[in-house]
């Protein structure tokens, strides 16, 4: 037998899905580029905008870099569900699901190189943004300090609850679904208040907004860069809500990949 | 005392919506058979498979495979399994080699290089291992499916229409290759087809499906002899076409 002893949970086979994903991203440059365009052009906007409101507006000569920084914030967990999501989608468009599903990979290890595939794009995106927004704004994410990596974490296990939610649909419904890889992060963006304080929002939708754990983000980035104030209560309540979301995503997954396994669907990952 | 069977399915039933495509199928291949699942289109040959893989849940019935209980244990046995069928396709942006060693990590294939390295010169894959897979002409892709099946050294190998599509020499060229992997290591072949030349030429055991049932299961010179034909196309159409009922013949 040339085959290693079978494992439970395999660190070898997440690290054979990681380098699937790496050869492919490697192999396009087109890919490579598109990391860094959008969150690019997001960030010139945004920072601009800021620029000039700062110019004519006491209030937002005060507020600093509330709203670059909440649009960067904003890109990690969007970007990082699209790295999360278009992972997943490209074994559906290489119709190769089934033989991953025939393989020896369980569902957990296919979770995690995807979790790990969304961190490598986010790096690969995000970090010669950060640079850029340094060269053409002043704004430095490292000024934001350790509440950075708590910002950070929240975001990350948001974006990474919503993939593994939009996997599971796509497993269960097909390329039906895709859309959804690039819209759902979405429908949060206004309720979790990235651009202004959930104040705004009429009272019942703020407990909505409460509900979500990047509202907390958004409150605890204001927080800090308004009132300099790091708010630790926040974090933790987000990350709370953030464990919670991630176990009902990964239960949602699993359940749909056995609805997709009942309907004999794993074979047919087309339209 | 016999071996116990290196797959065994029992009452097997898989209905979809109001579609039956399996209809309470029950058969146990020996370890080292090659048997062959022949039957039209939508006879059950694939659903079987998938079912047998783990890949889909039977409505009602139970399939063992090395005496796992399948899809529930499937884990403890998918690394000495594999699978071929032109219907699954292999990532097209990926090289070769690298949708070999991606394939050679997921089955924990130790030495993985030498393993890959001895495939391609076998496989006649060497001019091509740094190509992109979706620039293969169909050939090609099928002997890069076929190594990609056999990097494990799978005990239990499934194949879906294995030379579908391929040229007859291609076609031939293949059933060489697993035939001598049948015999150099003992594997059980599980081996779906419409190819009545392929089925005559590799498999021990033919069970015919028609409508999610087993209308027949014998070895090939046997169902000859019962059908009073020269080859298994004849037969098959006698089955599909339900034509001739076959007759008994002393062993």
């Amino acid at each position: 037998m040339s085959a290693r002893p079978h494992s439970s949970f395999s660190f070898h086979r997440v690290g054979a899905m990681v380098l699937r994903y790496w050869y492919l991203l490697r192999s396009s440059w087109p890919r490579m580029l598109e990391l860094i365009y959008w969150p690019m052009v997001q960030m010139l906007t945004w920072g601009l905008l800021q620029f000039y409101l700062a110019q004519n507006s006491g209030f937002f000569a005060r507020t600093g870099a509330t709203l670059i920084g909440a649009m960067l914030l904003w890109e990690i967990l969007f970007r990082g569900q699209l790295g999360f999501s278009i992972s997943f989608l490209e074994e559906m468009w290489a119709r190769n699901l089934g033989n991953l599903m025939m393989s020896p990979l369980r569902p957990a290890e296919f979770v995690i190189a995807l979790m790990v595939m969304s961190l490598i794009r986010l790096v690969i995106g995000m970090v010669p943004v950060f640079l850029l927004a340094l060269a053409f704004f002043g704004f430095n994410v490292t000024d934001l300090g350790f509440a950075f990596a708590f910002f950070f974490i929240n975001l990350i296990l948001t974006s990474w609850s919503i993939g593994i939610l939009v996997s599971g649909l796509l497993v269960r419904n097909g390329m039906g679904a895709e859309s959804l890889a690039w819209t759902l992060a979405f429908l949060i963006l206004p309720i979790t208040c990235v651009y202004y304080p959930v104040t705004v929002l009429p009272g019942w939708l703020q407990t909505v907004a409460w509900a979500l754990p990047p509202t907390y983000v958004f409150e605890g980035l204001r927080a800090l860069v308004i009132d300099h104030t790091f708010r630790a209560d926040l974090m933790l309540e987000a990350f709370a809500l953030n464990v919670l979301y991630f176990c009902a995503a990964a239960f949602a997954f699993l359940r749909l990949l056995e609805s997709a396994r009942r309907e004999g669907s794993l074979m047919q990952t087309g339209e | 005392m016999p071996s116990p069977p290196a797959i065994s399915v029992s009452q097997l039933v898989k209905v979809f919506k109001a579609t039956t495509a399996v209809a309470g199928i029950s058969f146990d291949l020996v370890p080292g058979s090659v048997t062959g699942l022949l039957g039209g289109n939508g006879a059950g040959k694939s659903t079987t498979i998938a079912m047998i893989m783990g890949l889909t849940l039977p409505t009602s019935g139970t399939v063992q495979v090395l005496g796992a209980q399948m899809p529930r244990e499937r884990y403890q046995v998918l690394h000495r399994m594999n699978f071929e069928s032109p219907y699954v396709d292999m990532p097209m942006r990926l090289t070769v080699r690298q949708n070999l060693k991606v394939f050679a990590g997921l089955y924990g294939v130790e030495d993985a290089n030498a393993r890959i390295a001895a495939l391609s010169e076998e496989f006649d894959l060497t001019d091509f291992i740094d190509r992109q897979t979706g620039k293969l002409s169909s050939g090609q892709k099928t002997r890069v499916s076929v190594a990609k099946s056999l990097l494990n050294r799978p005990e239990v190998l499934l194949l879906d229409e294995p030379t579908a599509s391929l040229d007859p020499d291609t076609a031939d060229w293949v059933r060489m290759r697993l035939e001598a992997y049948r015999k150099a290591t003992g594997a059980t072949v599980l081996l779906a087809s419409h190819n009545m030349v392929e089925v005559e030429r590799l498999c021990d055991r033919v069970i015919m499906l028609k409508k999610g049932e087993i209308k027949d299961d014998d070895a090939p010179e046997r169902l000859l002899a019962r059908y009073g034909r020269d080859n298994l196309e004849e037969v098959f159409l006698d089955v599909a076409r339900g034509r001739r009922e076959a007759r008994e013949v002393m062993p």
